[in-house]
C-alpha cells in the first residue's frame, strides 16, 4: 500500500468535517477499500476510520419500516430476527454474498460503495475509464464474460457486484445521508448511476457526504419473495446473473410486483414496466417469461456474455415462480 | 525493491508517525507503534512473531489469515492494525488450553483434515467462528459457511468432518456444564 494517514472519527460531523481534505477516503470494514489500496487502484491519503461511530443500530421506524444502521455489519444484518421474518429476500441476498469472515466485517453501507469487480478496473497494466478517465476500456474488445447486458456504455460496461443492493432496489430502499450541506434521503432508484462519459463516478454522493442509515419500508413481500443467484460456483463468487424477486399473491393472481436484477448492468436493474405486466395477471411462467422479456428488452451483449440474456430470463422465471410459490417466511 | 517502495511515495511528505496500537492478543496485552498501512495479519507476524496465522492471498479471498476478533472471525489481512485497537485477538496460538488441544484440533489430526497444512489454522480459526456463531447444523450448511476458506490440497470432505465431529464434542461439552 502507499503511504497514508489514519484518524478516527469521533462523530458523524466530525467524519464529515475532515473528509473535506481532498484524498480523504473514509474506512468501516475495509473489506474493498484495503483490498483496492493493496492493488493500487485506489490511493487515498488520509483515511478516516469511521466504524465506531454509533451508526450500527436495527431500528423499527414509525412507518411500520426498518432502519438498518450504515455501519451494521452485514451478517448481523442477515441474522436479525426482523430481517429473517419481515424481509427474507434481503437476508437471503446478503448470505449469498462473499464469506461469513467478510460478513462479519463488511458494513452495509460500504456494501452500497464497493467498486466494479471487473478485471480491467483491477488491473492497473490495463486501460480503464473507471480507474483513469479517457485511458480507454479493455473490457469491450477483451475478456467481457461478467460484464453489462444492460445500461452500458462505449466507455464502460463493468456491473455493479453488490447482492444486498439487488434486494435493496427490490424493496424501494431509502438511503440516508448526512454530508457537508446538512441531510438527505436517496431514493434507491436514484443512488447508484449508469456509466455514462463519466464511468468514474459510481454513485450520487458528494464529496464529504457520509451514508448514515438505509431505510426499508414497511411492505417487505415477506410471503413471496425470493433472491436467486446464479454463478460459476456453487459458494463465494459474484453473480453473473442475480433476482430479487417479491409478489404479492391473491389466490394465483399476482397484486403487486417488484423484480430486480444483478450481475448485469452497472446498478441494480429494475424497470416499473416489466413489473407491471404481472400486475393483475396469473401467476405462470408464461406470463413471468413476458414480464423477463419487458425487462431485458434493450439488453445487449457483447463477444463472451451474449449468454446473460438467455440465463437472464430463465432466472427470473424460475425466480418468480419460486417466490409464487413460496408460503411464509424461511425459517430464521 | 527499496527503490521501488520509495517510487510509490509523494517525494515531498514524510513518512506519518507511527500510530499506538494496544491488542490483547490470546489473553496478553501488547502495546504496538505500527505504521498506518500495518494490517492486522502483518502485525501478529511480523510484530508479534505469531506466525500461525498465514499469508495466502492477501487480498480477502483464501481465508488462511482467519482469526477471531472479540470472539468473531475476520480476514485479518484487510483490517489495519489500528482499526481493531483495544480489541482481544485469538489466533491459532491462543485456542489451546495449557497443553490440551482444543476439541478442532484434535478433529482435524483425527480425520487427517490437511495435506500441506498452510491452510489450516485459517481452517481452525474460521470453523470456531462458525461453531460460535451456531448458524449450521447440516454438512452442506458447514460447507456453505466455510466457502471463505479455501484448501488447495482438497482435504474438503474431511475438513467437514473434522467440524462436525468437534461441533458435537463441543455441544457434549456444553450440555455437560453445570
Amino acid at each position: 500500500m502507499r503511504s497514508f494517514t489514519y484518524a478516527r472519527a469521533d462523530s458523524a460531523a466530525d467524519a464529515v468535517g475532515r473528509a473535506g481534505a481532498s484524498g480523504t477516503a473514509f474506512v468501516a470494514g475495509g473489506t474493498n477499500l484495503l483490498d483496492l489500496m493493496k492493488a493500487d487502484v485506489v490511493h487515498p491519503e488520509r483515511l478516516v476510520d469511521i466504524s465506531r461511530l454509533p451508526l450500527d443500530r436495527i431500528e423499527d421506524t414509525a412507518e411500520g419500516g426498518l432502519r438498518l444502521g450504515a455501519l451494521a455489519r452485514n451478517a448481523d444484518t442477515a441474522y436479525d430476527e426482523r430481517v429473517q421474518t419481515r424481509y427474507p429476500m434481503l437476508s437471503k441476498a446478503i448470505l449469498a454474498g462473499a464469506s461469513a469472515q467478510l460478513r462479519n466485517m463488511a458494513t452495509n453501507g460500504g456494501n452500497l460503495l464497493q467498486r466494479t469487480r471487473c478485471y480491467y478496473f483491477y488491473d492497473t497494466a490495463t486501460p480503464c475509464n473507471k480507474r483513469e478517465p479517457g485511458s480507454g476500456c479493455g473490457a469491450i474488445g477483451g475478456v467481457n464474460r461478467i460484464h453489462a447486458i444492460l445500461g452500458a456504455s462505449d466507455q464502460c460496461i463493468a456491473v455493479h457486484p453488490s447482492d444486498l443492493c439487488v434486494a435493496l432496489a427490490a424493496l424501494e430502499a431509502v438511503v440516508q445521508v448526512t454530508g457537508p450541506e446538512g441531510e438527505r434521503s436517496i431514493p434507491f432508484a436514484e443512488f447508484h448511476r449508469l456509466p455514462g462519459d463519466r464511468p468514474e463516478i459510481d454513485t450520487v454522493l458528494r464529496p464529504g457526504d457520509l451514508i448514515t442509515a438505509i431505510d426499508l419500508p414497511a411492505k417487505g413481500f415477506a410471503e413471496h419473495s425470493t433472491y436467486l443467484k446464479i454463478r460459476d460456483r456453487a459458494s463465494y463468487a459474484f453473480a453473473l446473473v442475480s433476482v430479487a424477486a417479491g409478489l404479492e399473491m391473491d389466490g394465483g393472481t399476482v397484486r403487486d410486483a417488484r423484480l430486480a436484477l444483478g450481475g448485469v448492468a452497472h446498478k441494480p436493474w429494475r424497470d416499473p414496466e416489466a413489473e407491471a405486466a404481472l400486475i393483475g395477471k396469473p401467476a405462470t411462467p408464461d406470463q413471468f417469461r413476458g414480464a423477463a422479456r419487458v425487462l431485458l428488452r434493450d439488453a445487449k451483449g457483447h463477444e463472451h456474455n451474449s449468454f446473460k440474456i438467455e440465463l437472464a430470463e430463465r432466472a427470473i422465471v424460475r425466480a418468480l415462480t419460486e417466490a409464487a410459490e413460496r408460503k411464509g417466511a424461511p425459517r430464521p | 525493491m527499496a527503490q521501488l517502495k520509495a517510487s510509490l511515495r509523494p517525494a515531498t511528505a514524510p513518512p506519518p508517525e507511527p500510530i499506538p496500537v494496544t491488542l490483547t492478543v490470546n489473553g496478553v496485552e501488547r502495546t504496538l507503534h505500527l505504521a498506518p498501512w500495518t494490517t492486522l495479519l502483518d502485525a501478529l507476524r511480523l510484530h508479534l512473531d505469531l506466525t500461525g496465522t498465514k499469508k495466502g492471498c492477501d487480498h480477502g479471498q483464501c481465508g488462511a489469515c482467519t482469526v477471531l476478533v472479540d470472539g468473531r472471525r475476520i480476514n485479518s489481512c484487510l483490517t489495519l492494525a489500528a482499526m481493531q485497537d483495544g480489541r482481544k485477538v485469538t489466533t491459532i496460538e491462543g485456542l489451546t488450553t495449557g497443553d490440551a488441544l482444543h476439541p478442532l484440533q484434535e478433529a482435524f489430526i483425527e480425520h487427517d483434515a490437511f495435506q500441506c497444512g498452510y491452510c489450516t489454522p485459517g481452517q481452525i480459526c474460521s470453523a470456531a467462528g462458525l461453531i460460535a456463531e451456531g448458524k449450521a447444523s447440516t454438512d452442506d450448511e458447514i460447507r456453505e459457511l466455510m466457502s471463505g476458506n479455501l484448501c488447495r490440497c482438497g482435504a474438503y470432505p474431511n475438513i467437514v468432518a473434522a467440524i462436525r465431529q468437534a461441533m458435537a464434542a463441543v455441544a457434549t461439552k456444553a450440555e455437560g456444564a453445570p
